[in-house]
């Protein structure tokens, strides 16, 4: 076990940890941020996504030895009541059915119009292929996407 | 004739209801939406009846009794109960009830059920709940009743109102009325526009509502080990490196039969530890070994298998014989015949299957995501020989249920191991558990044979085998009635694979086939592929063969003719290919056109056009989104879907290994309603049957090759 500081929606945040324990993992339950959820363990799912230095990441892929001083954006620290354009645009389309994984669309889509604030719907369609929805919100996640670039 | 009859016993009903007095109702209050309104704090909340509770502030609180796994319920419900009530729902606060089979009936999320089943219940609940607050204006203002209106939250007299609010403490004395008149449809204000879903902003912002983020003060979690294939049981465990891992806190073997079948799977180990991680690290560095405990199966011995049930038809493997099939047979102009095969599927909800459960010797606290949380109550009172009364089980939103979450294995296993620690603790199982644990849709067989002469179906022999699937045919639907010479036969295979229903359970695959199955012989007959069906459903319609018809051929007819307009059957561009498929179930009609265009040398699906008749349609754009997953789901698990097992071990465990539709490949669904004034029907499930048929019919129009067998991705789809 180490301690490991980390900063964690602009806050500074102290956790004991092993060195191979998952962001995922230390986010859940050794910080109570409970919004980044588990869908498969190995990042093929992307329900797990959060940002590291405004990139997408899969948080059950990297370890909390790895984030040294990176800047981590989580759900929760996405926007402060909620109207990134991002979850403006998914309360707009009404997104979601189960809803568990939309946190993760959301930081994806997030990441994505950072990168590119201006996505075409093939590139909106390529950037949302890696986060799986299993109620099969597809035609509502990529119409939301496409409403957040044109905001 | 009509298919739809209410179970709901109005006089009990108002019996229970006229049971709630004033007071303050204890509710369910985690994960509960905050109510986001200027109005002042609610001091005092008044019980009208099980559904809903009135504050002096205006504030209506609203119970839904059902699981929510994603299909909207726990908007859609409450939606009906304000509908009746007159309320405003900008007022409406919604709860998520417990487990409480005293006050509400069939608290189950399952076979498109909790609309149509519930409709009269939920309006009732509103109904009465607003004739009390027109009785309590009436007496306080002198007045006759049937001279009073009430609109969003208030009753009104003239120029004067009273809110519910004020009204609701005076209610509570007022006797509840033996009969109270509802709605006319066409009068709905609520029902019928799209209203949010309740837990949105919970949703987008990520704050706890699912099983896996529920948690309780000195709460541990849990990871188990169960046998890794089918007919093998624990032999030896060795858990000193798992004893080792940071966080666990305990190794514990453990029992939790609740059938013979059980048995033959021997004991599961559990990891004990302080954090989820800790658990699944102990979990993987436990040293176990495996012995035998039945026969192994492996897929090429389960096909085998149905293929040699498809040959066989006696008297007890008939399930319906109208007039002499062997006889319209031999006298055809042609007999056509295929057979179609779909392999074992796991659900694969997004949130691994959890549970919470916390025993002590007072009482059993049980709280996560279930589908048929009634079962797990009296399971686990079984299981663990306690009374019911002393049982409470709470429900989370859950991550997705697909038929999963109808099986309570995961909350049986929580109350066992809670039981033996004595410990409050969180069940978690990781994807490779919940992938490999069990409970898949079964795998079946299909063969099909029919007789056509002078451009009729005069003869269709049906006969479906399925692994552990129990009946595997919808024997009185489509197209009995319509064809003179009929004949189903259904067989069931044992095994010692888990397996239950799984989104649209039998029909699922039997649509596929069916409408893969009527497609082809259309082309063989020289008719239009709908115009086959038309002519079906037309005989079906007005002058049936044989008894009983389980569904509606106008209905279909309607669906039929919506979806071939709204989807241009027939005026395919160049360049696009479509497939047509038709389809009755969960009481409701869906027929869907397919439109397929060729990327790299493959067919890709570029749209779905949907036509759906499911009565009412209560909240229009959440019934879209779930008509558009249930669209995709088809077309994802039709071309995808592969689960196989060897020796026993299921082949995938994970995503990397199972695959599921994604983004680039989901098509755009247009949805269509039937305008209707009808009562509501299923729409969780509906949509998915037709459209594997219709994906198939698509493919075998773009590159002239049928599709027999799931998955397609692995069949040869090369464009010619």
């Amino acid at each position: 076990m180490a301690n490991y500081t980390l900063t964690i929606n602009g806050k500074q945040k102290t956790v004991e940890a092993d060195p191979d324990t998952p962001m995922l993992w230390v986010l859940r339950d050794a910080l109570d941020l409970k919004g980044t959820k588990y869908g498969c363990g190995i990042g093929q799912c992307g329900a797990c996504t959060i940002h590291m230095n405004d990139n997408a990441v899969r948080s059950c892929q990297i370890p909390v030895s790895a984030i040294g001083e990176s800047a981590i954006t989580t759900i929760e620290g996405l926007s402060e009541k909620g109207d990134h354009p991002v979850q403006v645009a998914w309360k707009k389309h009404d997104v979601p059915q189960c809803g568990y994984c939309q946190a993760g669309q959301i930081m994806n889509a997030a990441a994505l119009l950072k990168r590119n604030p201006n996505p075409s719907t093939d590139e909106i369609a390529d950037a949302t292929h890696g986060n799986i929805c299993r109620c099969g919100t597809y035609n509502k996640i990529k119409a939301a996407v496409a409403d957040a670039a044109a905001q | 004739m009509t298919l739809i009859k209410t179970k709901v016993d109005r006089r009990s009903f108002l019996k229970t209801s006229a049971l709630a007095g004033g007071g303050l109702m204890i509710g369910f209050a985690w994960g509960c939406s905050p109510a986001e309104t200027v109005r002042p704090p609610a001091s005092e909340w008044f019980d009208i009846n099980a559904f809903l509770t009135i504050a002096d502030n205006g504030e209506i609180t609203i119970m839904s009794p059902n699981p929510e796994i994603g299909q909207n319920v726990k908007t859609s419900m409450p939606m009906i109960v304000a509908e009746e009530l007159d309320a405003s729902w900008e007022d409406v606060i919604v709860k998520q009830a417990p487990l409480d089979t005293k006050n509400y009936q069939r608290q189950v999320a399952g076979g498109s059920q909790s609309i149509r089943q519930g409709w009269q219940s939920l309006r009732m609940a509103g109904a009465t709940a607003r004739h009390l607050m027109v009785l309590t204006a009436a007496k306080e203002w002198g007045v006759d009743a049937a001279s009073l209106k009430t609109e969003n939250g208030y009753v009104v007299n003239g120029s004067e109102k009273r809110s519910y609010g004020e009204l609701a403490s005076k209610a509570a004395g007022i006797e509840v009325p033996a009969e109270v008149p509802l709605k006319d449809p066409k009068d709905f204000k609520i029902i019928g526009k799209s209203k949010k879903n309740v837990d949105l902003d919970e949703i987008v912002t990520g704050k706890p509502l699912f099983g896996i983020d529920y948690q309780k003060e000195g709460m541990v979690y849990a990871a188990v080990l169960r046998p890794q294939a089918f007919g093998t049981r624990l032999k030896t465990l060795d858990d000193t490196e798992a004893r080792k891992v940071n966080g666990v806190i305990d190794v514990v073997r453990f029992t939790d039969h609740t059938s013979d079948a059980d048995k033959a799977r021997g004991e599961k180990v559990a990891v004990i530890a302080t954090n989820t991680w800790a658990a699944i690290k102990g979990q993987r560095a436990l040293k176990v070994t495996w012995e035998d405990s039945q026969h192994r199966e492996s897929t090429p011995e389960h096909i085998a298998k149905l293929d040699a049930a498809l040959k066989k038809a006696d008297g007890k493997s008939e399930r319906r014989n109208d007039g002499n099939i062997n006889k319209a047979f031999a006298e055809a102009d042609g007999v056509f015949e295929k057979s179609y095969e779909a392999p074992f599927l796991p659900h694969n909800t997004l949130e691994p299957m959890n549970f919470f459960a916390d025993v002590t010797d007072e009482k059993v606290e049980l709280m996560g995501p279930i589908q048929t949380p009634q079962w797990s109550l009296g399971t686990i009172a079984q299981l663990l020989g306690r009374d019911e009364s002393e049982i409470s089980i709470g429900m989370t939103r859950m991550g997705g249920g697909f038929g999963r979450r109808l099986y309570g294995d995961f909350v049986v296993e929580a109350a066992a191991i809670s039981n033996k620690i004595r410990k409050p603790v969180k069940l978690q199982y990781t994807r490779e558990d919940d992938m490999t644990a069990g409970i898949y849709r079964p795998s079946s067989k299909y063969r099909f044979k029919a007789a056509y002469k002078n451009g009729k179906v005069t003869g269709y022999h049906l006969t479906g085998a399925g692994i552990r699937m129990g009946g595997t045919t919808r024997e009185h639907w489509f197209p009995a009635g319509g064809i003179e010479n009929y004949r189903v036969d259904s067989h069931n295979i044992d095994s010692n694979i888990t397996t239950g229903a799984w989104r649209a359970p039998v029909t699922n695959f039997l649509a596929v086939a069916e409408q893969s199955f009527f497609d082809e012989l259309a082309e063989e007959m020289g008719i239009d592929a709908i115009q086959l069906r038309l002519d079906i459903l037309e005989q079906a319609k007005s002058n049936p063969f044989g008894e009983p018809l389980d569904y509606e051929p106008e209905k279909m007819i309607g669906v039929i003719k919506l979806a071939a307009d709204k989807g241009n059957w027939g005026k395919a561009p160049n360049g696009v290919s479509k497939g047509f498929s038709s389809y009755y179930s969960h009481n409701t009609y869906v027929a869907e056109v397919v439109d397929v265009v060729t990327e790299n040398g493959q067919p890709r699906v570029s749209n779905i056009t949907v036509a759906v008749d499911c009565g009412i349609v209560v909240n229009p754009d959440a019934a879209i989104n779930q008509v558009q997953g249930g669209a995709v789901d088809g077309i994802g698990h039709a071309m995808y879907g592969d689960f196989g097992f060897e020796n026993g071990t299921p082949q995938a465990n994970n995503f990397d290994k199972f695959r599921l539709i994604r983004s680039k490949e989901a098509p755009s669904v247009d949805v269509h309603f039937v305008e209707s004034l009808n009562s509501p029907t299923g729409l969780g499930e509906p949509s998915l049957p037709p459209a594997g048929g219709a994906l198939a019919n698509a493919i075998a129009a773009a590159t002239g090759r049928r599709i027999y067998k799931i998955p397609f991705a692995k069949q040869d789809l090369a464009m010619g």
